[in-house]
């Protein structure tokens, strides 16, 4: 219990990293996910197509590997070496958008084509087509498992402590090699976990139940 | 920043990568099918047991699911044997908590398939006279395997996906073949960018041989 309190001030040091570059990672993967979920569905075949293998090479890579990869590549690429937080965010940026595109061309497809049909009918063009027909329904579609996704960027970002970014997995393991008892600072850094993506979870099942009675 | 790729090393150690793969495979089926067991059986404690156990089960889920797997591979590598007085090697860690950790997923999946069997295929077990344990074993299970399946499979290559984990604890699995091969021979972007690859074109393989399984069994609906 003693080593839980010494511990706790460096874990909910580590929860707050935790939180911002999740909370930064989630808004990037909202912004380009929603963006190609919606070219996958309306843009030219090429397009597409790349949006499809993007999401299909992401989905068949372990997430260390892909993190690592992305992480040690974009300077590689870049030719000078960047700040190692924006590398980091930027490699689980990378991982995020492929699900949240997912998500949104998910939600997207899920709207019944005669609404589509429908909009032309009364003679709207393309884009209040989908601005006011096809997106208000979708969205209701979207939140609950981009909530879930949430839960997933929460976890994804204990990765990023293998490239030594201290969030809380690193915390968790500097304080626990620190003080040689490190059964409760692991307990006490599952229930900070499990609070975070509780709270999480349980919001994204409550706005399931809320939409649900839209579905036919 | 002048950093020359260069892939001699990683040719040179490439049985590092062949047989990490293997390793990750083996992991891979060790760990699903612990946790398929052990996931079956609270599946069935859940839908079958009394309250109290249903809760215990639902609270092991939850616990579960909501943790990074990499805390939970630390945790049982570095935590568990301080307060157990036992020890295991690193491999042996990793399939417990890969196997811990798979069937809190299987759980949610057999359970969902357990709730999937029509209700008139039970009724007509009891018509017939089957007993509990036969209308269990003849009846649900076949049903609720066939319409697992796609799920089965997807969480079977998640699983494969999920052993480059293993490397944090020195498992000399395929991503410990990239990892080791920045550390001794700071080739890491080298080793990493084959690795990778590799991950893919297996998980590739899989995805098209579950398609196959899934068009001969998977119930359509």
């Amino acid at each position: 219990m003693e080593v839980a309190l010494y511990s706790l001030p460096f874990l909910l040091k580590g929860a707050v990293v935790t939180l911002w570059v999740s909370a930064i990672v989630a808004s990037c993967s909202l912004l380009l996910g929603v963006l190609l979920g919606t070219l996958a569905c309306y843009a030219p075949a090429p397009i597409r197509w790349a949006i499809t293998l993007y999401c299909d090479t992401v989905r068949g890579i372990p997430v260390p590997v892909l993190i690592l990869t992305v992480y040690y590549a974009v300077p590689l690429l870049l030719g000078f070496p960047i700040n190692n937080y924006a590398d980091a965010i930027l490699a689980l940026t990378v991982f995020t958008t492929a699900q949240v595109t997912e998500i949104a061309r998910g939600a997207i497809q899920s709207i019944h084509f005669g609404q589509i049909e429908a909009g032309k009918a009364i003679g709207l063009g393309f884009w209040p087509r989908v601005l006011y027909v096809v997106f208000p329904q979708a969205i209701r579609r979207f939140l609950p498992p981009w909530v879930n996704n949430l839960t997933d960027v929460v976890k994804g970002s204990a990765l990023i402590s293998l490239v030594g970014i201290v969030e809380l997995m690193l915390q968790i393991k500097q304080v626990a090699g620190r003080i040689y008892v490190p059964m409760p600072v692991y307990i006490a850094g599952t229930i900070i976990y499990f609070l975070i993506n509780y709270s999480l979870s349980s919001a994204s099942r409550k706005l399931e139940g809320r939409f649900a009675h839209i579905r036919e | 920043m002048t950093y020359h790729i260069n892939y001699n090393f990683v040719w040179l150690y490439f049985d590092k990568f062949y047989w990490g793969l293997l390793l990750s495979l083996e992991l891979a089926a060790i760990s699903i099918l612990i946790g398929a067991v052990g996931g079956l059986m609270l599946a069935l404690v859940y839908v079958d047991g009394p309250r109290w156990a249903r809760r215990l089960v639902a609270a092991y889920v939850e616990f579960i699911r909501n943790q990074p797997l990499l805390l939970l591979v630390y945790f049982v590598f570095y935590g568990v044997p301080t307060v157990g007085g036992f020890k295991y090697g690193p491999t042996v860690s990793f399939i417990i908590t890969l196997s811990i950790y798979s069937a809190a997923y299987l759980v949610e999946i057999f359970r969902a398939g357990l709730d999937a069997v029509p209700k008139g295929q039970i009724d007509a077990g009891k018509a017939i006279g089957l007993t509990p344990r036969q209308r269990l074993l003849h009846v649900r299970l076949p049903t609720m395997f066939r319409v697992t399946l796609p799920a089965l499979g997807n969480q079977f290559v998640s699983l494969f996906k999920d052993t480059s984990f293993a490397y944090v604890i020195a498992v000399p699995e395929l991503t410990y073949a990239a990892s080791w091969l920045g550390a001794n021979k700071f080739r890491i972007f080298e080793g990493l960018s084959v690795a990778a690859p590799m991950y893919l074109v297996v998980c590739t393989i899989m995805f098209a041989i579950l398609r196959r399984l899934e068009r001969r069994y998977a119930v359509r609906r």
